[in-house]
């Protein structure tokens, strides 16, 4: 089946549709919603395969064992990092991108080891539990929780999580991001290392230059120190706390302040131009669908992610990401 | 005539009868059609919008001057069924829209239907009067109440004929029982119970009462994470009052039998086709999902309705449908613009017609297919107010996929997605339609010679 549209704008089609659903009459449809998750999930694994294929075929040039980041860790970005993880690759070849959009969606699932918290789990991926922010490793061997059988050597694999049972679902580190204000639909990679070499080096943990937004400007409404629990306050527009699985960070639904604006094709995704954002969404299901979900029985657990998500994304106030 | 009589696809001629509606050129959203249904005889004809109204037509007494003219439908009764509400504790609208009609048979002069938008199901009395009492000693005329003191004479009250008044009543209101939005109702084949099914759950109800229901499916999983279907359509076995279906997003079916256990939560059946996977996209999840089901009049079969396709199931082979008939696969390699402007999203319903032979379902364009399960020939009609001459026969539609263009036929590209035939109904017993347009109600009628 041909597809005028690539992964990517389907990614984000499927934000808009979600995102526009929380303000319908009649509230959110569920079933609506979970199918538009498949869309979402079904792109979104494409779109990751190209993006991991790619980085496969530049990693052929690099020497073994060498630990190639997606960011680099402090300062200079080292020349090896591929300026084109900036840039939102599409396939020029659309008879091998024909050729992937039916296997890639199973293939790209195997040769991946990314914990999709979309839903439906029926890759099986094990929830984890994971407080640090993610990030990108090469490894000559299987990353934590396993690489896939096959699974080529000096792949790369989002391998901060810690496979543990239970917990929340984490998010790549690699999210797409729809500002809701400019409607600019951005692809952001984590920067900063695990946990233990941030306290070392503060500087390390800040996303790269280019790639996400600068730090906030100080006098802002919103710090993210990465790796720290710093409690939100004045969340934007969104329940306080919010009903959380405990010890999680609260929840900050902005549907509230959506705004309509022609969403235009040729915005660049410049995201130096992104101001304070906040992620809504958490992991899996549940946070594609706020709390105007109709079930006051199930407390809100989609902000599990959200912190991390937040302090990975720098300066967002108003976002839907993809998990 | 019987339903079975002369049910080939190439003996009936579909001829327009009667279209209700406004032709305005603005559509107001609340005059969209949002459901149609026959009650049992054929009598009389229900239409929900989104407006929250109930218009039942009730088809007049053949006569035998006009015998060419079988009996037309005419508005018997016009009621507001639901009101939009808000739901202050979710900070929630809840539409007045109906999603859906089901009649009860007729036990004694008065007809009783259920109504249903997302939260709430009503029971309907619509009953008539044409007498009325006269001559009260308390009050006069006008009502007014007379002062006994001045009474010197008693009467006996007297019922009178009165013009034929028809109204409709509010019997039962079953609320609160849905988290989720209700998709479907059906009434039990033993009258007395009837379901309500919404997203995850569905719900037995006694007609006598209101402030209770069995659960009697729930897919709602601990962890909401997990979620994978919804429940999207479900119907009673015509026959057997413990037996009942329902569908789901993933295409499957379930059958489940009420004696087994007080949750049916485990089916007794469970029907499913394999994926193709030469078909795989971005979209089969969505096409796949189930909009409709159906049980034949016989209840041997069961009919699905998904984006692309209709499916016949034998309730004895679980494995696959025996019959597949597909309502537009051109659209197929059009899913991209489909999902965008959300038209992939609509859900098409489908109906058998008396005797089972035949079935149709809606598509764009105003266009509606019927197939006949016998001779496996299909057809493609239209529902314009240009065939609306009266007793005009309805000519066929093609559609052109590709290639050049006939006279007659229409191109894909050209078909107008805005104007969807969702809902049809078939007379319980004779060979006339009903297909909702939009906000118009088109009633279609095979031609008598």
């Amino acid at each position: 089946m041909e597809c005028t549209l690539d992964a990517q704008s389907l990614i984000s089609i499927s934000l808009r549709k979600i995102h526009s659903s929380r303000t319908q009459r009649g509230g959110i449809k569920l079933h609506k919603n979970l199918l538009v998750s498949y869309v979402l999930r079904n792109a979104r694994q494409l779109y990751l395969s190209e993006r991991y294929a790619e980085l496969y075929r530049r990693q052929q040039h690099y020497p073994d064992g060498a630990p190639l980041l997606a960011m680099p860790a402090c300062p200079p970005p080292p020349a090896a990092a591929p300026p084109e993880l900036a840039v939102l690759p599409l396939p020029t070849d659309a008879q091998d991108r024909e050729a992937r959009s039916c296997g890639a969606v199973r293939s790209g699932a195997e040769l991946l080891e990314v914990p999709v918290c979309a839903v439906p789990p029926e890759l099986q991926r094990a929830p984890c539990r994971d407080s640090s922010p993610g990030f990108y490793r090469a490894t000559g061997s299987a990353g934590p929780g396993g690489g896939g059988a096959g699974a080529a050597p000096g792949l790369l694999y989002a391998a901060s999580c810690d496979f543990g049972s239970g917990g929340a679902p984490h998010c790549s580190s690699r999210t797409t991001v729809l500002d809701l204000d400019t409607h600019v639909v951005t692809t952001v990679e984590n920067g900063y290392l695990h946990q233990d070499c941030c306290s070392q080096c503060p500087c390390c943990c800040q996303p790269a230059p280019g790639l996400a937004s600068p730090p906030p400007p100080p006098g802002t409404k919103r710090k993210y120190y990465p790796g720290q629990e710093e409690e939100e306050e004045g969340v934007e527009e969104g329940e306080p706390g919010g009903g959380g699985v405990a010890g999680g960070p609260p929840f900050a639904p902005c549907s509230k302040r959506a705004r309509f604006e022609e969403y235009s094709t040729e915005h660049p995704p410049d995201s130096s131009n992104i101001s304070n954002l906040i992620s809504i969404f958490g992991s899996g299901f549940t946070g594609l669908v706020s709390r105007q979900q109709a079930d006051s029985e199930q407390p809100l657990n989609g902000q599990l992610c959200s912190k991390q998500a937040l302090a990975s994304l720098g300066a967002w106030t108003r976002a839907i990401v993809a998990f | 005539s019987l339903a079975g009589f002369g049910n080939l696809m190439q003996d009936v001629l579909w001829c327009f009868s009667q279209v209700k509606g406004t032709i305005d050129i603005g559509v107001a959203e609340a005059d969209i059609i949002s459901t149609v249904e026959f009650n049992h005889t054929g009598e009389l004809l229900a239409t929900g919008d989104k407006g929250g109204r109930v218009v039942i037509f009730q088809r007049e007494q053949e006569s035998k001057n006009q015998p060419h003219r079988r009996g037309e439908y005419n508005v018997y009764s016009t009621f507001q069924s639901h009101e939009p509400e808000f739901d202050y504790l979710k900070s929630l609208e809840i539409e007045e829209k109906i999603n859906k009609i089901r009649w009860l048979p007729q036990q004694n002069a008065a007809y009783f239907l259920l109504s249903t938008n997302d939260k709430t199901v009503k029971l309907w009395k619509v009953s008539e009067r044409d007498k009325r009492p006269e001559g009260y000693n308390l009050k006069d005329e006008d009502g007014r109440l007379r002062d006994p003191s001045m009474i010197t004479v008693l009467r006996v009250p007297v019922l009178r004929p009165m013009d034929l008044m028809v109204e409709a009543t509010p019997r039962r209101v079953f609320a609160n029982a849905h988290t989720y939005h209700i998709n479907s109702i059906s009434v039990n084949s033993d009258y007395e119970t009837y379901m309500s099914a919404d997203d995850l759950r569905i719900n037995l109800w006694n007609f006598e009462i209101t402030n209770q229901s069995f659960n009697i499916v729930d897919i709602k999983p601990a962890n909401m994470e997990e979620l994978t279907e919804v429940i999207t359509a479900a119907e009673f076995h015509p026959h057997h009052c413990n037996t009942f279906v329902y569908s789901s997003s993933k295409g499957t079916i379930r059958l489940c039998d009420m004696r087994t256990s007080a949750l049916c939560d485990r089916h007794a059946k469970f029907f499913e086709e394999p994926e193709d996977p030469s078909n795989r996209s971005f979209f089969s999840e969505i096409i796949s999902s189930i909009s409709d089901v159906k049980f034949s009049h016989s209840g041997r079969y069961i009919m699905t309705r998904d984006y692309l396709t209709v499916k016949v199931w034998d309730l004895n082979m679980e494995n696959r449908p025996i019959e597949t008939y597909q309502v537009h696969d051109y659209l197929r390699s059009k899913l991209c613009s489909l999902y965008e402007n959300d038209c992939i999203f609509d859900k098409f319903e489908c109906v058998w017609n008396g005797s089972d032979s035949v079935i149709m379902t809606g598509s764009y364009n105003n266009f509606f297919r019927m197939f006949d399960r016998n001779t496996k020939r299909d057809v493609t009609l239209e529902a314009s107010r240009e065939n609306s001459k009266p007793r005009a026969i309805l000519k066929p539609r093609k559609v052109c996929v590709g290639g050049k263009r006939r006279k007659d036929e229409i191109s894909v590209d050209s078909l107008d997605f805005s104007k969807k035939i969702l809902h049809t109904a078939w007379h319980p017993s004779e060979n006339i339609i009903a297909v909702a347009a939009t906000n118009n109600l088109y009633i279609f009628q095979d031609k008598v010679n």
